[in-house]
């Protein structure tokens, strides 16, 4: 895993002494709030509805379980016993108090920990498969390509006061796990067809919000080299051109869609054309050096399949259904990669205690070489665990509360804060998770149904990614009440797209039927192994709204 | 939010959040409470106005945050309930976690919202 060098270290530790001197003059009067705010925000504090809130990157969502307990720690120490993992791939802290923000951030440095790129408009903290590095189907490794893009885009000069936040996500594999499109930027690590050289292909202006827009491809093939030349070209574009006197059309979004994507991709490449890509590129030792963080770790030589998983399996049907629904296939023969649900049912979505940091902490020793992961779907993952070792694993997990065997089913629920927590939310999403995943709750049912994505947010903004679900859920106030949206056809993965609206807005209490009719149509019509989301896509969205628009006295008509 | 220009809906109450930890307070005739119980309730535009006069200087001073008038309706027992639904969420906490926010520290908010 990447390590801090003393560069980092001394930053770091100097930017927590300047943030702990502003914290010190906001609270003797000497720093206005308006002085104050672009501050705290620079560090990751914003203010929400009851409290301030700690934003804490976890770039690339890769976490050491020495960071994962100092988590647990601050948790413990600063908040109230708990943390909630979000959508980018980052930890939130929803109780910490301003005069203590600075001992936090000691703490994390301490760890090599911070909360720098996680708000403002600048480029934010890089995400990236929660898979990477031991994925099957990768061509390559992408945390070093995001941990260069961190080193050169923190606190870079030119992209600190962009139009707007700016959001990268890289994949190594051609199954898009990091939702690339859904970002400003989005990396594909790709293999040449011809020459077999690895490089990149890059899409642009995909984001989500209230003009949501799937990436369009601006490159199909870039020289790993020319990276930061190329990013330096696409940055200064926008930088120059985006709209900077309307925050709603400030994302380079508007503005691959307002001028088309040839026309940007023609200003990009003249840009581009006249840098010295190898002036701009990182120094290829130090290219080396970081990839060298990322070498795999020391995996033994074992068979294909372990004889020892398949007569644990065959012993516990609790156990196989969880292998069956939570781990994913590993490069390595013998090994697996698994992901530890953080959606009990009727639990909030990416929140665990300290307890359970601590516990993933000591699996992840035991188990998967200390590293964890965190996922944009709101879960952990242990991304080298030895099948032989699944069950000792298992067995953890359970007696931490960890173990739902849900990952990818209809209770594997995104959803943001809401209104539960979140000052600019509409309505709330957390209890419409805690409702659909009570009413799902059956392990057979689940089971039944296969793959299926709902994500749910409290407000346009989309931070529960609800464009992209199979279904989407987006809270909104309409006449005093929350009321909610239902979309249907949304994909966060290669087949990004965006979801359609199904009908007028209902009411909470009405969403966990909607979704058993939008589940019964499903069901009705799908063909032998057809997924929710390519039944949608070969039916499209009509048989679905009509389930959706019939009442309750239709729909049990139709079912009779 | 408070701002002058704005039409005042009566009755109403001053909230704002706290600089220090965040926590919502309230305007009372003694200065800055956490129990809503205690917030002075404007009940014509005079008394609004007033508040609105210090909730911005209560901005300047900086002792808060995020100050504005919240319109309330008064249930029985005097307790000022804003009548939008956020504020009400703001005032009682997180509804998913009833043990955390003011919710668990005045009984007189549980189980509401
Ligand atoms: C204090 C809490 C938060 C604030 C103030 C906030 C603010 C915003 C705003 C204003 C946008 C819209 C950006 C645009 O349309 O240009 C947005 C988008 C987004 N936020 Fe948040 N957010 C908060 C919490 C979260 C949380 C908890 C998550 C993760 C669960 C998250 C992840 C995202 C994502 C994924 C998007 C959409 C992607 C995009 O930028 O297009 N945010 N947020
Ligand atoms: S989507 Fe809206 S309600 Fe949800 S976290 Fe983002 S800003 Fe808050």
């Amino acid at each position: 895993m990447y390590r801090y060098d003393q560069f980092d270290e001394a930053f770091v530790r100097e930017r927590v002494a300047q943030f702990r001197g502003q914290v010190a003059r906001r609270i003797d009067g000497s720093l206005t709030e308006d002085e104050f705010k672009p501050l705290r925000l620079k560090n990751g504090v914003y203010l929400q509805l009851h409290a301030y809130m700690l934003r804490i990157a976890i770039p690339y969502g890769t976490l050491s379980s020495v960071q994962l307990r100092q988590l647990a720690l601050i948790g413990e120490r600063y908040d109230r016993g708990y943390g909630h993992f979000t959508t980018r791939q980052n930890l939130q802290f929803n109780w910490p108090k301003l005069r203590d923000i600075p001992d936090i951030l000691d703490l994390l440095a301490d760890v090599g920990m911070h909360c720098i790129q996680t708000s403002g408009n600048c480029i934010r903290n890089t995400t990236a498969d929660h898979f990477a590095g031991a994925a099957a189907d990768e061509v390559e490794d992408p945390r070093p390509t995001a941990e260069l893009i961190r080193q050169w885009s923190t606190m870079h000069p030119e992209f600190d006061y962009l139009p707007r936040k700016f959001k990268i996500a890289v994949t190594g594999a051609p199954r898009d796990r990091a939702a690339i499109r859904a970002h400003d930027i989005g990396i594909q690590v790709v293999r040449h067809p011809v020459s077999g050289e690895v490089g990149y292909r890059l899409f642009v202006g995909g984001g989500l919000g209230r003009t949501p827009m799937i990436g369009k491809l601006v490159r199909d093939f870039l020289p790993k080299a020319h990276l930061l030349a190329y990013l330096q070209s696409l940055m200064r574009v926008y930088n120059l051109e985006g709209r900077r006197d309307n925050k709603y059309k400030a994302r380079v979004k508007i503005l691959v869609h307002e001028i088309g994507i040839e026309e940007f991709r023609g200003r990009v490449e003249a840009e581009f054309a006249a840098l010295d890509p190898a002036a701009i590129a990182a120094d290829p030792e130090e290219v080396a050096r970081i990839e060298a963080y990322f070498a795999p770790p020391a995996f033994v030589t074992l068979p294909e399949t372990s004889q020892r998983l398949v007569a644990d399996r065959a012993r516990d049907p609790a156990f196989d259904r969880w292998v069956e629904t939570n781990t994913f296939p590993h490069r390595e023969p013998g090994y697996a990669a698994v992901t530890v649900s953080l959606k009990p049912v009727g639990g909030v979505p990416g929140d665990a205690t300290s307890d359970q940091m601590r516990a993933v902490a000591d699996l992840a020793d035991a188990h998967s070489f200390g590293e964890i992961r965190v996922s944009h779907h709101q879960n952990l993952i242990l991304p080298h665990v030895r099948q032989d070792a699944l069950h000792g694993l298992w067995t953890g997990l359970v007696a931490a509360g960890l173990a739902e065997a849900n990952a990818g089913l209809i209770t594997d629920i995104i959803a943001c804060p809401g209104l539960d927590y979140c000052a600019l939310a509409t309505a709330r999403s957390i209890p419409i998770a805690q409702a659909i995943s009570r009413r799902f709750a059956s392990a057979e049912r689940q089971r039944e149904i296969g793959e299926l994505g709902i994500k749910i947010s409290g407000c346009i903004n989309a931070c529960g990614h609800h464009h992209v679900g199979h279904i989407g859920i987006l809270g909104l106030e309409k006449s005093g009440q929350e009321s909610y949206q239902v979309t249907l056809g949304g994909d966060a993965t290669e087949n990004a797209a965006i979801g359609q609206l199904l009908g007028p807005g209902i009411a909470a209490t009405e969403v966990p039927d909607a979704i058993e009719r939008l589940v019964a149509v499903y069901l009705a019509h799908r063909r032998e192994g057809e997924t929710f989301a390519e039944a949608v896509r070969r039916l499209g969205i009509e048989p679905f709204k009509a389930g959706f628009l019939a009442t309750p006295a239709e729909s049990a008509n139709a079912a009779a | 939010m408070a701002t002058t220009k704005q039409k005042i809906l009566l009755p109403a109450i001053l909230l704002a959040n706290d600089l220090l930890d965040g926590d919502v307070v309230f305007w009372t005739e003694r200065g800055w409470s956490i129990d809503p119980a205690e917030a002075l309730v404007a009940r014509d535009e005079t008394a609004a106005v007033r508040l609105q006069e210090v909730a911005a200087a209560a901005l300047a001073r900086g002792a808060v945050v995020d100050a504005y008038l919240v319109d309330v309706a008064l249930r029985e027992d005097g307790l000022p309930v804003p009548n939008h639904f956020r504020e009400r969420f703001k005032i009682a906490g997180p509804s998913i976690r009833q043990d955390l926010g003011k919710q668990a520290a005045f009984a007189h908010l549980r189980g509401r919202a």
